[in-house]
């Protein structure tokens, strides 16, 4: 069971986009990291054990050639091997801070290219795999980004193609060790998956197709990849062959987002139905097959949830944003 | 954002719009025909083939602050919030069905509007949930921290008294999800291997059938509909908005030169203004939004002071063959009464669609 712990205030409200919630765990000093869209600001902020607010800073999209604000489409954290950055996708480019938002490091100006004045152009879609930084873009393409142990030397180094429709998500672990294994996958707008293996060069092991919805949220663990769909359901594919094991009909609405405890494999799913799920994966003893049972559900009356992240890794606390709500709303489990 | 928002937000704030004219104007008794003209009028502006054109060129949304200055009385009655993505297609024809009944005597109107129904169509009927799913975000963002409360809303118990809109966890679902409660698993042949049941806490029930795109068709749900269609004493409750508006006039008081330009832009598209003197022999007659004068006097002195616009006087039609050269926008209505006062043309537009 979970119960209600004290919200964190912000400064601007929540934004109703998907995915809507970064946070980083810092072991040292057991503060947490938060971070929320608002529009075209985004807060960070961080906050002690007991939710007591600490520090927030407030970060813009960076301007570029365009008659309105830019709004920012995404902030999260990239946990890498010898640092973390923060990196805030825009519809004007891609920028990547110092983990604390203080110093920009890095600024990739979208390029409208062969877009019509049709299309929105916009990057969305964020993760880090190995020391690089994979972002995603409206006209499907992922941009891969080599990151250094430290400073601002950042390069593209690649550009995946894969999907025809803006990315949502991306979502990766950290590779195995053996050969061939999936380590990365990307989600869309169709509802189409790819499951990608990083490296100098990043190979596309196979796709999973959509079904006429978009796929707005991704998790990866232990080979199982876990996608969330507009129609509120909750799918689980085998990642080296996409193989489709687990279908949940979790929600009654759009799903937002999904997180993941790795420690101990609990899945979180949101969506604007106003609950949240927390389940529990598991491979089967006999076969190794994907297995999920559901641990607990909490409404969050009147939310449009638009985020939802665990707190710590063990996956015994967790938090939600609700659009247009100006605070994060703290569960933990008693 | 959406580059394709603009269309489905003049369109749904504008038919919000006209349903509380047609209950205001029904409710204090205005003459039947009299009614019918106004409606006609600012229906046949709204639909103007030209302005249509324009609108549904892809564009990003005028500035919220523009925006917001024309349709300040409309945006609260709006149910945008309420809308998922793939409601979002039939709320937008269902506001077209009820235009339609305003001026089912007009065929002229009527053909506008079937016109701009053809766009619609063609436009939206091609996009995928994912570009709906954007423009339903585009379209929220516009609509964050508004928090303004509507007695209707709060009535029906739509809204709370805190301004946050009631989701409720039961009901029917949209078209294309199921009952939540159910997991299956499968083997690598893709054989159901296992059923299980969890408890989701909610009580949904399944869409009966999908809604109709037609020109004329059941639509399923009630999202754009006439909620004032139920006669009812409509109050437009300014106490609690008031400090709402105050509190953003504090932050966004800076003169916007830009939505000045904004809305010239949209004055010039719809064709400009033009505000004729009374004339004729038959009077004009007077709207009042609130349900009793004292209440109109009331608002109008808890009103925000940086709210304070220019009031102008605008009379309704009288002569026939001005019909023509309307191209006035949402017709000729005399608000208050208040004095004309000088003022430029930006800030008449302002003014105007303030007083509405």
């Amino acid at each position: 069971m979970f119960r209600r712990e004290r919200s964190i205030p912000l400064r601007g409200s929540a934004a109703a986009l998907c995915n809507n919630l970064s946070v980083l765990q810092l072991p040292v000093g057991n503060l947490t990291h938060f971070g929320v869209v608002h529009g075209p600001s985004a807060q960070l902020l961080s906050a002690a054990p007991e939710g007591v607010p600490l520090a927030q800073r407030q970060l813009q999209a960076q301007e570029g050639a365009g008659v309105s604000p830019p709004l920012i489409t995404q902030v999260h954290w990239c946990v890498l091997p010898f640092r973390v950055l923060l990196v805030l996708t825009s519809h004007r480019g891609i920028q990547m801070y110092e983990s604390d938002g203080s110093v920009m490091v890095y600024w990739h100006a979208l390029d409208a290219g062969d877009s019509s004045l049709v299309q929105a152009v916009f990057a969305r879609g964020i993760a880090a795999s190995g020391h690089f930084i994979c972002v995603g873009m409206w006209s499907g393409r992922v941009l891969v980004f080599d990151i250094p142990a430290k400073g601002p030397n950042i390069v593209l180094s690649e550009e995946l193609a894969g999907h025809q429709t803006p990315v949502t998500d991306i979502a990766t672990e950290p590779a195995q060790g053996q050969d061939c294994v999936a380590d990365m996958v990307t989600a869309d707008d169709s509802g189409l998956l790819c499951v990608w293996r990083s490296g100098s060069e990043f190979k596309l092991l196979t796709r999973i197709p959509g079904f006429g919805v978009p796929c707005p949220s991704v998790q990866l663990w232990q080979g199982t990849i876990a996608a969330g769909y507009g129609n509120g359901q909750v799918r689980l594919y085998e990642a080296s062959t996409g193989t489709l094991h687990v279908q949940i009909d979790a929600h009654a609405r759009a799903i937002c987002a999904l997180d993941l405890a790795p420690e101990v494999g609990k899945l979180l799913s949101a969506a604007e139905d106003t609950f949240v799920h927390i389940w529990k994966l598991s491979r089967s003893p006999e076969g190794g097959y994907i297995e999920v049972e559901h641990c607990h559900g909490e409404c969050v009356p009147d939310t449009q949830v638009c985020g939802a992240r665990f707190c710590d890794p063990s996956g015994s606390s967790f938090a939600v944003t609700g659009y247009d709500l100006a605070e994060i709303l703290r569960f933990s489990s008693m | 954002m959406s580059v394709r928002t603009l269309p489905l937000l003049f369109l749904n704030l504008g038919g919000e719009m006209l349903y509380i004219l047609d209950q205001r104007l029904r409710a204090q008794n205005i003459p039947g025909d009299k009614a019918r003209k106004v409606l006609n009028d600012i229906i046949s502006t709204m639909f103007n083939r030209k302005f249509m054109e324009e609108l549904f060129k892809p564009q990003e949304l005028y500035s919220k602050k523009a925006l917001r200055t024309v349709y300040d009385r409309l945006a609260h009655a709006s149910i945008m919030r309420l809308n998922q993505a793939s409601m979002d297609k039939h709320s937008a024809l269902y506001t077209t069905d009820a235009i339609k009944g305003f001026i089912q005597d007009s065929p002229n109107i009527l053909h506008q509007v079937d016109e701009t129904f053809q766009q619609l169509t063609e436009i939206y009927g091609g996009l995928s949930a994912g570009e709906f799913q954007l423009i339903r975000q585009t379209l929220l963002i516009f609509f964050q921290d508004l928090h303004i409360r509507v007695s209707i809303f709060l009535k029906d118990k739509v809204q709370n008294s805190n301004g946050r809109f009631v989701l409720p966890v039961s009901g029917p679902l949209p078209w294309g999800t199921k009952v939540p409660g159910l997991i299956r698993t499968f083997n690598n042949k893709g054989e159901e291997v296992k059923k299980a049941e969890f408890k989701h806490g909610g009580s949904y029930v399944a869409a009966p059938k999908e809604g109709s795109f037609e020109l004329y068709g059941d639509r399923v749900l009630k999202l754009g509909t006439n909620m004032y269609s139920v006669n009812r004493p409509v109050e437009t409750h300014m106490s609690g908005a008031s400090e709402n508006l105050a509190a953003q006039t504090q932050e966004s008081i800076a003169p916007n030169p830009l939505a000045k330009e904004e809305l010239n832009l949209l004055a010039r598209l719809i064709g400009g203004m033009e505000i004729k003197k009374p004339s004729g022999p038959e009077p004009g007659f007077r709207l009042n939004l609130f349900t009793t004068d004292e209440e109109e006097e009331q608002a109008a002195l808890t009103r925000p002071e940086e709210l304070f616009y220019e009031a102008i006087n605008i009379q309704a039609t009288q002569d026939q063959q001005t019909n023509e050269e309307l191209a006035r926008i949402m017709g000729e209505f005399e608000i208050l009464d208040q004095p004309r006062r000088s003022a430029s043309k930006g800030d008449d537009l302002l003014a105007m669609m303030d007083e509405l």
